[in-house]
């Protein structure tokens, strides 16, 4: 469905499969598929975590947590069942990736799920999908079942004696729904609403049991961690951030698209080798690194290497792998309000600060974008974000909030521009959207 | 109430997968509304019969989640993102486009009872922007004559 592209940078792992049609479970095998579950059959569970430590995966859903570290948090004894849950509900704004994973490599995520089970002590393994990928759904429907008539899942896998079930799900449309208490929520057939940790999942999740969350790229990329072993996939990356990423590379762009590239990968060289650069003969003016909760990135400060830490010392986020580039000829105000027109939508509304804060934020910025904003609400917007900030049961609050900061803090001088009642000297199209608000 | 095999053949394996049975709801929903257009009073008395819920336990589920609908729509629901990667490549055009085409807004559905239209928020399509969908279907590198053609194209099908 999705177009793929290609360039000499990339270091295929996650993707290596794309385009070959690995969707077929023969085809899957003749590409190394399922070898590394059978590996990790005759591993011991805590080698199974301590390859994947030692690789430094971290969580691709945004977090960037280390996801062997995350697995050595479940209890080894527990009286309730213990489970994996795939998080396939992507949505955050720029990124588009686990979709091609799914759509190209499904079984892929089936292993990634099996040997994360065999390490924890799961007998159960969820992959929950949005509920707009209906067509991704059905591949792993089928992925599934294709890998239950060859005996791989269900009773006595491989032979080996061990049961492991692995079953799909689908949502039916929340963003809110990609932070994880929410996730099992969800599945458990209820409204996304957040649960308050402690506890954690690992200890008292889905069902009550010992949960290991872990977004659908994470878990892809475990098989050839355990395939090729942890030194070979960390020295792919940066320290600590070990192996590469996929990159959905958007917005005003020459070639967009998604790209694998190793964890470090300077984002200038991103957006311009990579990506072509900026078209129509325009200049960059800012990027989003990592998704739409991530504060923005000026012109002059991509010059960054692409790894969780780097990022973050930069004083923004490698979040999602979502680079939303934005050239000159885009209002902040404007984008600024669409970011937070999309939080105010989809805040679950269980936290007040998160529920009040969007919507004060969004009515700011629509009335400031139309011109009817006063020098006083620059000030107050980035006070409302702030007070946001650590005080929502879940991380939707923070993600609205710091995007916010940024623009404010970073394009002030835009803001300013819109003052007086003058109409917004930045915007391309003389028709105001108002569709939504 | 009756279903087509194939939602009674996925209602019957799905259950089991669960230690309990109103997990399956959402899915369940989902496919329910997909067959009768939308989650009508009595698909939801129904649903909520077979998992052992009550008609409010199963509203409140609905009313959270955007692709669940107790109203009827079109039999083609042309949903655009403008989020922001649509946005900054002219989701906002589409949008605009379509609704000038079709006449009506948001959320509104055309007399024919053919298309209801929808701004969506991201549907991860960011690479390929921008882009829409038209029940589940993906069209991506939009342009407004490309959009044109995908409607009519609907249209077609749909009077056929």
């Amino acid at each position: 469905m999705a177009d793929l592209v290609s360039h000499s940078d990339e270091v295929r792992v996650v993707s290596r499969r794309f385009g070959m049609g690995a969707t077929n479970i023969d085809r899957y095998l003749e590409l190394d598929g399922y070898k590394a579950v059978q590996k990790a059959l005759t591993m011991e569970p805590d080698a199974i975590v301590n390859e994947v430590k030692n690789s430094g995966l971290r969580g691709r859903g945004g977090a960037g947590f280390s996801t062997g570290m995350k697995w050595s948090f479940v209890p080894k004894q527990s009286a309730k069942p213990k489970y994996v849950l795939c998080n396939g509900d992507e949505s955050e704004p720029g990124t588009c990736k686990d979709r091609l994973i799914f759509e190209h490599d499904p079984h892929s995520v089936i292993e990634g799920v099996m040997i994360a089970a065999l390490a924890v002590g799961a007998k159960s393994g969820y992959i929950y999908i949005r509920g707009e990928y209906r067509y991704l759904s059905i591949i792993m429907q089928k992925a599934i079942k294709d890998a239950y008539a060859k005996g791989f899942a269900g009773k006595n896998i491989f032979g080996s004696g061990r049961d492991l079930d692995i079953y799909w799900h689908g949502g039916a449309g929340a963003y809110e729904v990609g932070e994880e208490s929410a996730l099992m929520e969800s599945l458990e057939g209820k409204r996304g609403v957040p649960r308050i940790r402690p506890p954690f999942p690992a200890v008292v999740g889905l069902w009550g049991g010992p949960t290991v969350i872990n977004n659908a790229e994470t878990l892809a990329n475990v098989p050839h961690i355990i395939l090729g072993g942890a030194d070979w996939y960390a020295k792919l990356g940066t320290p600590k951030n070990g192996g590469t990423r996929l990159f959905c590379l958007s917005g005003n762009i020459a070639k967009p698209g998604v790209y694998e590239l190793p964890m470090g990968y300077n984002l200038k060289k991103m957006i311009y080798d990579v990506g072509g650069g900026i078209p129509n003969g325009r200049q960059l003016k800012a990027v989003v690194p990592g998704g739409s909760s991530c504060p923005v990135l000026k012109a002059d400060e991509v010059d960054v290497a692409m790894d969780f830490d780097s990022v973050a010392k930069a004083g923004s986020m490698l979040g999602s792998g979502g680079v939303v580039v934005i050239d000159e000829a885009q209002c902040i105000v404007k984008f600024a309000l669409r970011t937070m027109k999309f939080y105010q939508h989809e805040s679950c509304g269980w936290c007040i600060p998160c529920r009040e804060g969007t919507d004060w934020l969004k009515k700011t910025l629509i009335r400031f974008h139309k011109g009817g904003g006063v020098m006083k609400d620059i000030d107050n917007m980035q006070y409302l974000a702030e007070n946001m900030l650590g005080r929502t049961f879940c991380p939707l609050g923070d993600a609205a909030a710091m995007p916010t900061i940024g623009f404010v803090k970073k394009f002030r001088k835009e803001f300013e521009d819109h003052l007086d009642g003058k109409p917004c000297p930045y915007e391309k199209s003389a028709e105001p959207v108002e569709v939504m608000a | 109430m009756k279903f087509s095999d194939e939602f009674e053949t996925r209602f019957a394996e799905m259950v089991p997968h669960y230690p309990t049975k109103r997990s399956a709801l959402v899915p369940t929903l989902l496919y329910a509304q997909d067959e009768v257009g939308f989650l009508s009073d009595e698909v939801i008395v129904e649903i909520a019969g077979r998992l052992d819920l009550t008609e409010l336990e199963v509203r409140n589920v609905i009313s959270y989640y955007s692709m669940l609908t107790t109203k009827p729509r079109g039999k083609y629901n042309v949903q655009v993102c403008t989020n922001i990667s649509c946005m900054v490549r002219g989701g906002e055009e589409i949008l605009h486009h379509c609704a000038k085409k079709l006449g009506i807004g948001h959320k509104q559905t055309t007399a024919d009872g053919m298309f209801t239209l929808e701004e969506v928020e991201c549907i991860g399509a960011c690479s390929w922007a921008p882009a829409a969908q038209v029940n589940y279907d993906f069209h991506e590198n939009l342009t407004t004559e490309k959009m044109d053609r995908i409607l009519d194209g609907y249209k077609k099908k749909g009077t056929q």
